[in-house]
């Protein structure tokens, strides 16, 4: 047996089966199928942990996932350790390491209790007046103290060593819930033959009757029942059963998100089994089966540790075997929580007195009570309890005032009735509706496929409970298009547990005209005072006192507080509950961790890394690579000594002097087909291209409608009805959905077919003074000769045997030319290039030199030297733009008056006095360096390199008429310095363009 | 220009395996690939030239004897593989306007094989793929993770993914991480 | 994630295989090149963004990869019906639940 608490006899637990685990220091015992709560309240122990703000005292409320109190740092070693735990859901392991929260230095003696003690200063809305002045007290004093003393758990340092899966589900009916109507619903769909998946948060099914033992259905205790179902569910091909699964958000078209707790609960998990699973659920149809959440009762000092929801106590009794105490009172406005009184009473727990708020409880209860010889106080009410870590009394009197009479306990169970809950079908965007005559808020209209069932939906018989959840499960089967199957008939079912009595906010001795601490969201410390404060203040909108006093926010949304809340606001309105109305319910329903949510997506596999067919050469010649979207790009080739800067000289030097190789492959390619091919381009780009003869290329651009740049690149035509366009590297995804769209959409009549080729072939650039030499010797069927092959041409042939597109332009300045070939060829040919470069004296070059090269020719970059807010003329490409076309994309936008006018920024070049400043991109240019601050901004530098080839920095930028301004001087500003700069044109080298034609 | 070395074809995912209980992940072998564009009225051209009936229906394929394979992504657009034979050169002789684009080293492929496979692949995308709404011969364009992917299922266990050539390294991460979990 | 109709593939797929693209029936001027400022504007720049029913067009991206129009209801978030680029647009009425409902259409 494990734990002076635990009743032999009792529960449904194997008591040979036992484990030990850590709590704070001590070493403790649990039985195999405990909870935390379960098993620290069997070792006697209700302190669990200190409260958000006041510091209080906590122990276990409830025994499930509504828990606001338990909270538990819980792990399983350094590394693998999770904050916030709820103790009530968190089954034990053997080994496992837990620890209480939010005290300091102990759990027993906390510092931070005077909280406690200053709590008129920490009222409702505190900080949102008091911590107002000094403004500079706030970041200083103020934030790091109330950080330090508020809160919940600690988040862990290390990185998470578990891995998570995700799995989309898609099925007929989704049953959310395991107990009575979850699994009945369940089972009738499942016999009409439908795909059915069932959910349920707790490690075994049953639902409620993990404390309602007085229940049997079709002659067999419900909990047998209950077992015997699942196990029928389980060996059903078309049902799927998730045990330890909650479902904790509804979304659009049943798209519901349920998360599988695997190993959670295992002493030595397989490594290989994720430690949770995100399951997407896509149901045809959903069966909501949530059941019901028990209150608390609303009285002054309600919150010491071993005062706890009725059916919670039982539940730890009948389905844990353990007593919550050897005397424990019974505080309720609700019958259920005599039949726990019942239940204790039988295992021999001292039960001193059922006070019940109501005058005239069912007889029939009384009269049980008086056989069992349990003291009833009919009419009356606790009006306070004493105890430092745990309760030591409870004091009693009549509602209506007089006497009170103390009476010694060492736990005391309370309920004010159950709350459906709704809020699956609130986040299914359901409106629920008030319910007068059982004074709660049920499940209206569905506006998603689904349904309610069970105690969700107030339905309180048992019998006509699963009468109605197993005609649901049926018509949500044929609904989902289950044709077949038989019916499942339901069985009979009866219990001697009653539901009946409901009690909505503050009891006697809590009232208005009280200062003590009721509370109503013990998760974040709001009492009954809260809220009616909350309501003098102001705050009449249920959503505005929710904010103000934060009652059901954060992971508790509002399981137990939500209801007491709103009565205590609607009492203070003087308006009727329904009309103050009920918060939104938010997902997710208890929290969910980070780790399921990204499942697969960390590491690796967060963000694809796309690979050129030549990445593996780079890799092993010292390239350096840099990011360039989801690429990876070679982005200089360091030499033993180098540094960036030199390899970068080296690599711009050897280019123009000799050759270099440089790997293009990541360029955007699309292939443009059909006889319209021309004629689509015409209207996707500035130039025209009816004279482009076939075996010809030439420099695009295409603008947007709104006439600013978006993309440009060299388009080649292969033949009269075949175009090879390409594209930047970034802009190519986007640049095919653009042209697409104006085909399906504008251009529908167009007979052309678009195709992204970007990675079919695998683009090597030879560029500099010895490229056709290094080229030639691999090329069979091409004449590369000037006259035969001129600059801005193309060929096919083949190179070292494989198909190529040949084509004959220049990034550099450089003749030069673009091999391409099928990705699957390109290593090879990479190599057998190299291998004649490297004789010939010519290097590998990056995309740094690149950059420079095509800088020192003044070849802009499109998301570089243009930001969407720049025109063909603003870049000097007026030349590109065809005069005569009748209409191109872009034609009307770049008309419009403020791109036409003066005043415009243009680019130009940028010499710096000093040869040896590099500007720094981005930084802005002004007409007058002495000028007062803030100064007029006239440009900005958008391109700037040391050119050890020009022996000088070079830039570009974009300058206010700057085209004007050539000759200018014009200054740039830094911390340090002012830079003075001189406007020229953009073209740093060859400015007659002859290197191209080598 | 005789003693010029003829470049080998080395393909994305070459050498890789992967897998776990109940699956197996195997790069497919090298293959002729062709992005073919036509107005579904010229299917039957094509189809004859191609030796095999286009599909028409969404999320359909077709194959015939020689294994050429082909997949309905679109009204208008077909992805046809072959292990063999070049489905190119099939097409030249076609007078019916249509584009046929080479895209044999675009696309790589993923064979996913075994009693877990769809369940490995459905880790990753959120379209159907159960038996009943995603039966043998079935085919789609779709997404996996953070990628797009082209899922033709060619048996009960057995699933080919294509994708492009340099999403390949993250296809084959994604599907030997969902691999682990295929039993679940 | 919502499930949306594909007027091409003629089922519902999942959203993240689409791409919105912005308001439908703007259509482009035949004569862009000669049309006023004014007129520029409207077909460029203006937009409805209504409460309520919104014409807007989508592309299933990573499916067919055709573009097409939908009728949606931006208060609940449902999508009415959808059709092929170039159809003309959808009539939709409000039915007394508030539901959208295309005009004439079988209940």
């Amino acid at each position: 047996m494990s734990g002076a608490n635990r009743i032999k006899g009792k529960g449904r637990l194997t008591p040979a089966k036992t484990l030990r685990f850590k709590f704070d220091n001590k070493i403790l015992t649990a039985v195999e199928g405990d909870t935390l709560a379960s098993a620290l309240l069997a070792n006697g122990i209700h302190l669990t942990g200190r409260s958000f703000k006041y510091h209080r005292p906590r122990g276990m409320l409830s025994a499930g996932p509504e828990e606001p109190n338990a909270l538990m740092d819980v792990g399983r070693d350094a590394v693998r350790r999770t904050p916030n735990i709820r103790a009530t859901v968190q089954e034990v392991y053997d080994g496992m390491q837990t620890r209480s929260q939010n005290r300091w230095p102990s759990l027993a003696f906390d510092v931070g209790g005077l909280n406690n003690l200053a709590s008129p200063f920490f009222a409702a809305g505190f900080y949102y007046k008091t911590f107002m002045w000094p403004k500079a007290a706030w970041k200083k004093i103020y934030e790091p103290v109330i950080r330090a003393a508020a809160g919940l758990g600690v988040a862990p340092s290390e990185p998470d060593p578990d891995h998570y899966a995700n799995h989309f589900a898609h099925c007929d009916v989704l049953v959310i819930g395991g107990g009575a109507t979850g699994l009945s619903a369940a089972l009738a769909a499942a016999h009409a033959g439908a795909e059915v998946i069932l959910c349920d948060e707790q490690p075994e099914t049953g639902g409620a009757f993990h404390h309602e033992t007085d229940a049997t259905i079709g002659g067999q205790p419900g909990w047998d029942w209950a077992q015997k179902v699942t196990a029928e569910l389980r060996a059903m091909d078309n049902v799927r059963v998730l045990t330890r699964t909650t479902a904790f958000g509804y979304q659009a078209q049943n798209h519901v998100g349920l998360v599988e707790r695997v190993t959670e609960h295992l002493a030595n998990p397989d490594p290989s089994l994720p430690r949770e699973r995100l399951w997407q659920v896509r149901a045809r149809q959903v069966v909501i089966a949530t059941g019901a959440i028990e209150r608390h009762m609303v009285f002054a000092n309600n919150d010491r540790p071993g005062i706890m929801l009725a059916s919670a106590a039982r539940t730890y009794l009948n389905h844990f075997g353990v007593a919550v105490g050897a005397k424990v009172g019974v505080y309720t406005a609700c019958d259920s929580a005599w039949n726990a009184a019942f239940d204790l009473k039988q295992a021999g727990v001292s039960v001193p007195a059922i006070v019940d708020v109501r005058p005239d409880p069912d007889p029939a209860l009384v009269a049980r009570a008086k056989e069992l010889g349990i003291e009833v106080l009919a009419g009356q009410a606790v009006l306070d309890t004493s105890g430092k870590l745990r309760v030591k009394s409870m004091k009693v009197g009549k509602t209506s005032g007089g006497s009170t009479r103390d009476i010694p306990v060492d736990a005391l169970i309370m309920s004010a009735g159950w709350t459906p809950s709704v809020h699956m079908y609130s986040q299914s965007r359901g409106k629920v509706v008030w319910d007068e005559e059982s004074q709660r808020f049920l499940p209206g209209r569905n506006v998603q496929d689904c349904v309610s069932v069970g105690a969700c939906n107030g339905d309180d018989d048992l019998n006509d409970a699963i009468a109605a959840a197993a005609k649901a499960g049926h018509e949500a089967a044929i609904a989902a298009g289950s044709q077949a199957g038989e019916a499942w008939g339901a069985p009979e079912a009866e219990t001697q547990t009653s539901w009946a009595g409901n009690m909505m906010g503050s009891a006697a001795g809590a009232g208005a005209d009280t200062t003590v601490k009721a509370f109503v969201d013990f998760q974040n410390d709001v009492t009954a005072k809260d809220i009616r404060l909350a309501v003098r203040e102001g705050m009449h909108s249920i959503e505005h006192v929710k904010r103000f006093t934060t009652n059901g926010m954060a992971t508790d949304q509002g399981k137990t507080s939500n209801i007491h809340g709103l009565a205590i606001a609607a009492e203070m309105l003087d308006k009727p509950l329904p009309q103050v109305g009920l918060t939104t319910f938010r997902s997710p329903y208890t929290p969910v961790t980070f780790g399921a949510i990204v499942n697969h997506s960390r590491g690796d596999l967060f963000d694809p890394t796309r690979r050129t067919p030549m990445h593996g050469w780079h890799d092993a010649h010292g390239a350096v690579f840099e990011d360039v979207g989801q690429w990876k790009r070679a982005w200089y080739y360091p030499r033993a000594g180098e540094d960036m800067h030199q390899a970068v000289n080296r690599e711009c030097r050897t280019v123009r002097e000799v050759a270099g190789m440089f790997d293009a492959s990541t360029l955007g390619k699309i292939e443009v087909v059909g006889p319209d091919a021309a004629a689509f381009l015409n209207l996707l780009y500035t130039n025209s291209w009816d004279k482009l003869e076939p075996g010809r290329c030439r420099y695009g651009i295409m603008l947007r409608e709104d006439g600013f740049i978006y993309d440009d690149g060299v388009v080649g035509r292969m033949a009269e009805d075949r175009f090879h366009v390409t594209t930047t590297t970034g802009g190519a995804p986007r640049v095919m959905h653009h042209m697409e769209d104006y085909l399906q959409t504008e251009f529908p009549h167009l007979k052309v077919w678009l195709t992204s080729t970007t990675e079919q072939w695998a683009v090597i650039a030879v560029q500099g003074p010895k490229a056709r030499e290094i080229v030639a010797p691999l090329v069979e069927g091409i004449d590369l000769s000037n006259e035969a092959m001129p600059h801005m041409s193309v060929r096919e042939g083949k190179i070292c045997g494989v198909p190529t597109r040949l084509f004959r332009m220049s990034f550099t300045g450089e003749a030069g030319y673009e091999v391409n070939v099928p990705a699957d060829y390109g290593e090879a040919v990479w190599k057998a290039l190299w291998q004649r470069a490297e004789a010939l004296g010519a290097c590998a070059y990056g995309t740094e030199t690149m950059h420079v090269l095509r800088a020192e020719k003044g070849y802009i970059i499109v998301g570089q030297d243009t930001d969407g807010t720049v025109t063909p003329d603003d870049a000097g490409l007026n030349w590109a733009v065809a005069k005569k076309k009748p209409d191109f994309v872009g034609i009307r936008g770049m008309k419009r008056p403020d791109l036409v006018a003066s005043g415009r920024k243009q680019l130009v070049g940028l010499a710096t006095k000093d040869p040896g400043i590099v500007l720094e991109e981005g930084a802005q240019i002004v007409a007058d360096p002495n000028q007062a601050v803030p100064m007029t901004m006239i440009g900005h530098v958008t391109s700037s390199y040391w050119s050890e080839n020009c022996g000088r920095s070079i830039a570009m930028g974009v300058v206010v008429d700057g085209r004007a301004l050539k000759g200018k001087t014009l200054y740039v500003p830094m911390p340090d310095k002012t830079i003075e700069i001189e406007v020229t044109d953009t073209v740093f080298i060859d400015k007659e363009g002859v290197r191209l034609n080598g | 220009m005789a003693d010029i070395a003829h470049a080998t074809r080395i393909e994305p995912l070459a050498g890789r395996i992967g897998g776990a209980a109940g699956v197996a992940l195997t790069p497919a072998a090298p293959a002729n690939r062709v992005s073919l564009r036509a107005d579904p009225a010229d299917a039957k051209a094509l189809s004859k030239a191609l030796g095999l009936d286009l599909p028409v229906t969404p999320k359909s394929s077709a194959r015939n004897d020689h294994g050429r394979l082909v997949a309905w992504l679109g009204p208008d657009e077909w992805l046809i593989i072959d292990e063999n034979a070049d489905p190119l050169t099939d097409l030249v002789k076609v007078t019916a306007l249509h584009s046929a684009v080479d895209i044999s080293h675009r696309n790589t492929a993923i064979l996913v094989s075994g009693k877990g496979a769809r369940a490995t692949v459905q880790s990753g995308c959120p379209q159907n793929l159960s038996d009943k709404v995603f039966p043998v011969g079935s085919a789609t364009r779709t997404v996996m993770g953070k990628i797009e992917v082209v899922i033709l299922r060619t048996a009960e266990n057995e699933f080919r993914v294509e994708c492009w050539r340099s999403f390949s390294d993250y296809a084959f991460g994604m599907l030997s991480e969902s691999a682990k979990d295929c039993l679940a | 994630m919502l499930l949306i109709h594909c007027p091409y593939c003629q089922e519902e797929r999942p959203e993240l295989e689409f791409r919105n693209t912005g308001e439908a029936h703007i259509e482009r001027p035949k004569d862009i090149a000669g049309i006023s400022d004014e007129e520029f504007e409207k077909f460029f720049f203006i937009r409805t963004n209504p409460k309520g029913v919104t014409y807007e067009r989508w592309r299933h991206i990573h499916g067919c990869a055709r573009f097409f129009n939908a009728v949606r209801d931006t208060v609940s978030d449902r999508f009415v019906t959808t059709y092929k680029a170039g159809e003309p647009r959808v009539e939709v009425e409000r039915g007394d639940d508030g539901i959208l409902t295309v005009k004439g259409a079988a209940q």
